[in-house]
């Protein structure tokens, strides 16, 4: 079994390894480290330790033969046969990848009529499509998507197989993994290919985001992962692109545990937040509900989706799908406006790998203004409608 | 109705500050708490035992320590509690952490309904849920919101999705993870602090729950760790000064710069 000691004559009491340690198993005692037993065995102590004083025995794995999976794969999510934006940049993402491997990039697609998005798929770097039309897979269901996708996997060897971090996505890859005994990493925000082992390496949040962890799958096949959306980039799109279509024979499964009875979709803008571009987000600054209007004006004004801190949320004042941060949305935005927003840890969690984070709150020492590009310090309630005016104005000047 | 709820002990996640000499993060002295979203999955389950009765079982994979939390559970109303503890379960990625609870819970025995919170506040996956289903070969749904209808043989519930809800008809017995937004927790009564008293908490490991070691811990995790670091966020922020009028003027000067954004 694996185990992990300090070498006692070597552990000069640096407490380095206290300070690398992601989840505070490590103590001092008489100046020695020790291993608490809330280790989960990280390793990550090991490579802090600069006098090799920390002795970390891995099992044995005997290496399997995976030359047979060969490719990547992306799962394109599609609504109504409209697919998902995080899929075209996943695949922008995967063709990276494929280089380094020298192998090739096929989307899978499932769904009721996808011709359109086929082609689509293509246009943005699909070498195949795997495409299961049917009507029974009209609307998402985790049940007959996970059976289908473990039919395709187990016929077609792919090496890697990503999803978008979606709430469909999150769902329905675990119950993959599960099925397949392979490894999935969650929410990844860094996808790299370790050239010499050629092996697909996953960087993630935890802990808030406060630690990035470096994850592979050396002995499993597929190396699975799911991706944040909006932090991968697509390619530009060209129709004239080929690539083969591929019809695969799969057995549907009947007599369904779980079924969709309706689809609700309440987002307040017309753009999901996970795959805006821009969110202006409000927080406990705004003061009351009725400023949730100026919010919806200026998000409007300027293309962007709304969303919300908890405590706006808490209030009542916008609804749980509106909501970013830990208990709530992840997003990634090309520009997050924070207005009115501290900025406490469970929300930084949940935007701070936006691309440019715009910080409105009266307070200038908020944390929010840490992680911000721009700042502005001042009362929301009279900034917001200055914020309007300025944006509508300058927006038609822009388009003229 | 039988319900089992899987909860997880995590580090009380406000604490989490940076120390930035080191640029690490500082754990000492940080508490370890019921994972947030689990608490919703206890009150969910209570609200069935509520109105339904039946029994509910709190599992737990975790080290000794953990049994901390299984009698906060408790103290709430729930029936017995089952801590999964082996140093051979130690190192588990979400797959042998499926694997170990699965093990668990067949041990456990007869149930109609398994909850989950979402996902846990220290490593966020969001994972074990539907991996769990797998390993039990039952359906699952995430991200429920309300439960509308509890039939014999079935529940009606909200998913939340990302543009808003889907209604879902799922067969028993299942696996659901909830979101906060699907009640407000309570807190425990005389009564049930009294009925806690006499509730069990059950110890199990390896060999009780006939796991096999190759599934579990370390070992049995396909995925590895192979390096940890602290992000940086070294934007340089620009604060603007002056009247609001300019302030704004001066920002929006910076974000139409970004052209291709507003391309309306």
């Amino acid at each position: 079994m694996a185990n992990i000691d300090i070498l006692i004559h070597k552990c000069i009491g640096c407490k380095q390894c206290l300070k690398a340690c992601p989840f505070g198993a490590i103590k001092m005692e008489k100046k020695k480290a020790v291993i608490l037993d809330n280790c989960t065995l990280c390793g990550s102590c090991v490579s802090a330790c600069r006098f090799q004083a920390i002795n970390f025995v891995k099992d044995e794995v005997i290496a399997k033969d995976l030359s047979a999976f060969k490719g990547i794969w992306i799962f394109a999510q599609q609504k109504n046969g409209k697919v998902s934006e995080v899929v075209f940049e996943l695949l922008g993402e995967a063709i990276k990848l494929a280089e380094k491997l020298k192998t090739d990039v096929s989307a899978v697609i499932l769904g009721e009529s996808l011709k359109d998005a086929t082609k689509k798929l293509i246009a943005y770097g699909a070498d195949k499509v795997y495409k299961i039309e049917n009507k029974e897979l009209k609307d998402f269901n985790d049940e007959i998507y996970a059976d289908i996708l473990r039919q395709l996997i187990n016929e077609y060897k792919p090496e890697i197989v990503l999803f978008g971090a979606t709430t469909f996505g999150r769902s329905l890859a675990p119950r993959i993994a599960s099925k397949l005994n392979t490894g999935l990493t969650a929410d990844c925000t860094i996808l790299e290919i370790d050239e010499e082992k050629k092996l697909l390496l996953q960087t993630r949040p935890a802990f808030g985001g406060n630690l990035m962890a470096t994850i592979i799958c050396p002995n499993h096949r597929p190396q699975m992962a799911t991706v944040r959306p909006k932090v991968m980039k697509a390619i530009e799109p060209n129709f004239n692109r080929t690539g083969h279509i591929i019809s695969p024979k799969v057995n549907l499964r009947t007599a369904l545990k779980v079924k969709v009875l309706d689809i609700v979709d309440i987002m307040k803008s017309e753009i999901a937040i996970e795959e805006a571009d821009i969110i202006v987000a409000a927080g406990r600054g705004i003061g009351n509900i009725k400023n949730i209007r100026l919010i919806e004006e200026f998000a409007r004004e300027i293309g962007g989706a709304v969303a919300a801190s908890r405590a706006v949320i808490d209030a009542g004042w916008l609804e749980y799908p509106h909501q970013v941060g830990q208990t709530g949305k992840t997003v990634a935005p090309k520009i997050y406006f924070a207005l009115g927003i501290s900025g406490a840890i469970q929300h930084l969690a949940g935007m701070s790998s936006s691309d440019v984070i715009v910080a409105v709150n009266n307070d200038p020492e908020a944390p929010i203004f840490k992680i911000a590009r721009y700042g502005i310090v001042g009362d929301l309630t009279e900034v917001l409608p200055e914020l309007i005016r300025t944006f509508r104005e300058k927006m038609k000047k822009t388009v003229v | 109705m039988n319900i089992i709820v899987c909860v997880k002990q995590v580090p009380g996640s406000n604490d989490v500050k940076m120390d930035k000499v080191t640029n690490t993060i500082i754990r000492e002295g940080i508490e370890a708490i019921i994972n947030p979203f689990d608490v919703y999955a206890v009150e969910e389950a209570l609200k069935i035992k509520d109105n339904f009765g039946g029994k509910i079982t709190a599992i737990s994979m975790g080290i000794p320590k953990v049994v901390d939390t299984l009698k906060e559970v408790l103290d709430l109303g729930v029936n017995s509690g089952v801590l999964l503890s082996d140093r051979a379960f130690a190192g588990a990625d979400s797959l042998a952490t499926a694997y170990t609870l699965s093990k668990g819970i067949n041990k456990i025995g007869k149930y109609d309904l398994i909850i989950c919170g979402k996902q846990a506040t220290d490593g966020d996956t969001a994972q074990v849920g539907p991996s769990l289903a797998e390993k039990l070969g039952i359906p699952h749904t995430t991200n429920v919101s309300n439960i509308e209808e509890v039939g014999a043989d079935f529940i009606i519930c909200n998913r939340s999705t990302d543009e808003g809800y889907e209604v879902i008809k799922i067969f028993l017995p299942a696996v659901i993870t909830v979101v906060k937004d699907i009640n407000v927790p309570r807190l425990p009564s005389i009564r049930t602090l009294k009925s806690a008293k006499n509730a069990e908490i059950f110890i199990w490991n390896l060999r009780d729950i006939n796991a096999d070691k190759n599934y579990t811990g370390l070992k049995g995790s396909p995925t590895q760790v192979v390096k940890t670091f602290i992000p940086q966020y070294d934007t340089g922020t620009e604060i603007f000064e002056g009247t609001n009028e300019e302030k704004c003027n001066k920002l929006a000067l910076r974000l139409l710069d970004m052209k291709t954004l507003f391309s309306i």
